[in-house]
């Protein structure tokens, strides 16, 4: 090895090659090793947006990562429809919220999760439907949870790819996800009218349908409202069939 | 050997005999210095974007000190331990691809079993690949001395990084929010100071903090 020319061209070329085969190996490797892991982390971290969203944040928060999966697979039953009510073939496990998303919507499948109560099983006691759009950088996704009189909001769970943090990312804190609990997606008319975040904050609205909104993130407030217009608007004849 | 070993050259550090003791006073210098006279952050000012950005709470602070700590301890032995290979003409892009490989190796493990903290540094820890601590110490130290004097390097250069970041996290977390390491210190009518929450704030403690560390060893910029 010490005789080798280090300048030399050869040597060089060779050496860059060399070195990104062995580090390129051993990154494939590690991904390989480690993606079960990950799927498993992914997989919890929906099943425990769904159980916050159904039975709100200090039930679940509570609660170890084994204690959630088995509650939830223990409470939760899943369908997967169309935007016409109809109920689909395919499986919830063969769904993926961010594929259909970029589908048309009339033949996005959604998935619908029924969480039943723990003490009795003919009962649900919430619709948690998984939602997702756009928000001022990049994707955002969350959880709506409907109580069993299929128009009240019982909880909401939103999180993001990439809002500013500060502004934008608060849709992940509990305070601002709060502020749906409560509110109805129907209008006294019978016509879909969800909950949305308004202009400004640190106002109090007594209406139904408005929640105060994120000062700073507009973009993102926007989003949510799209957001929360667009699924409610696929699901809507699936909960109508359910009344 | 080749004469062109950087060894020589580069520093002039090539500290190690073959019977000095594993932590000889010199060795130990290089783990203790970087602790407060030769720190990182307060007296080369390196590494200043993760130590505003990720200090908002202890928890993901520490794992981002930890993720600093084995991308740098473990980049400075293997270009150590290949620094007679390495062509000099190409030595940054080798160091690049040694740092990258070690975050994405650290991104992947911290995605499999710290899944929370992951989705809060995940930008950052891609960034320790810029993190000019790491490129820094690679040029400067382990491609001119060997493993077991870089290992001891980048362990006292992360942990010079390290206790500044855990102590800007430290009055952050505690003024910010009342909480450490996301238990309430605080009483609860204690009213979280909105600046310690913003980066700004974290800006006005690495500036205090570097004023006292550099008045009490009397470090003048030159």
């Amino acid at each position: 090895m010490s005789k080798l020319n280090k300048n030399d061209n050869k040597y060089i070329i060779t050496y860059a090659v060399i070195m990104t085969l062995v580090f390129g190996s051993v990154l494939a490797l590690v991904a390989l090793a480690l993606k079960p892991k990950q799927d498993a982390e992914v997989l919890l971290e929906k099943q425990n947006f769904i159980l916050k969203a159904a039975l709100g944040e200090e039930t679940v928060s509570s609660m170890s990562d084994l204690e959630i999966t088995a509650l939830y697979n223990e409470t939760v039953k899943t369908v997967v429809v169309k935007s016409d009510g109809e109920k689909s073939e395919i499986s919830e496990a063969s769904v993926n919220v961010f594929k259909e998303y970029k589908k048309p919507k009339d033949i996005r499948e959604l998935p619908v999760y029924q969480v039943y109560d723990i003490n009795d099983a003919n009962k649900i006691i919430a619709y948690v439907f998984p939602v997702y759009g756009k928000g001022l950088w990049d994707f955002i996704w969350g959880y709506v949870a409907v109580e069993s009189d299929l128009a009240t909001i019982g909880g909401l769970v939103l999180d993001h790819k990439g809002e500013t943090p500060g502004l934008g990312a608060r849709i992940t804190e509990q305070g601002v996800q709060n502020r749906f609990i409560g509110k109805k997606i129907f209008n006294e008319a019978g016509e879909l009218d969800p909950p949305h975040f308004q202009k400004g904050e640190g106002n109090s609205y007594e209406g139904a349908h408005q929640v105060d909104g994120l000062s700073g993130a507009t973009i993102t407030a926007v989003g949510v409202n799209n957001m929360l217009d667009d699924y409610l608007a696929m699901y809507k004849s699936f909960i109508n069939a359910q009344k | 050997m080749s004469t062109e070993t950087i060894e020589n050259t580069k520093q002039g550090v090539e500290v190690a005999k073959p019977t000095e003791p594993l932590l000889s006073k010199k060795r130990k210098q290089l783990l203790t210095n970087p602790l407060d006279e030769d720190n990182p952050i307060t007296i080369q000012v390196l590494g200043i974007c993760s130590a505003l950005a990720v200090t908002v709470a202890l928890k993901p602070t520490f794992v981002m000190a930890i993720a600093v700590t084995a991308v740098l301890v473990l980049a400075n032995v293997v270009i150590s331990a290949l620094r007679k290979t390495i062509p000099n003409r190409i030595r940054i892009i080798v160091q690049l691809v040694v740092v990258a490989s070690l975050v994405a190796i650290v991104d992947q493990v911290l995605k499999a079993y710290s899944y929370d903290i992951w989705k809060e540094l995940s930008v950052f820890i891609g960034l320790i690949i810029t993190n000019c601590i790491v490129m820094g110490r690679l040029e400067a130290f382990a491609l001119g001395n060997k493993p077991w004097d870089a290992f001891l390097d980048g362990l006292g250069n992360s942990f010079g990084y390290a206790w500044i970041i855990l102590a800007i996290a430290f009055f952050r977390e505690l003024f910010g929010s009342g909480k450490l390491f996301g238990y309430q210190v605080m009483p609860d009518s204690y009213i979280g100071n909105g600046v310690m929450m913003s980066p700004a704030g974290a800006c006005l403690l690495l500036g205090l903090i570097i004023w006292v560390v550099r008045s009490k060893s009397g470090y003048v910029e030159d």
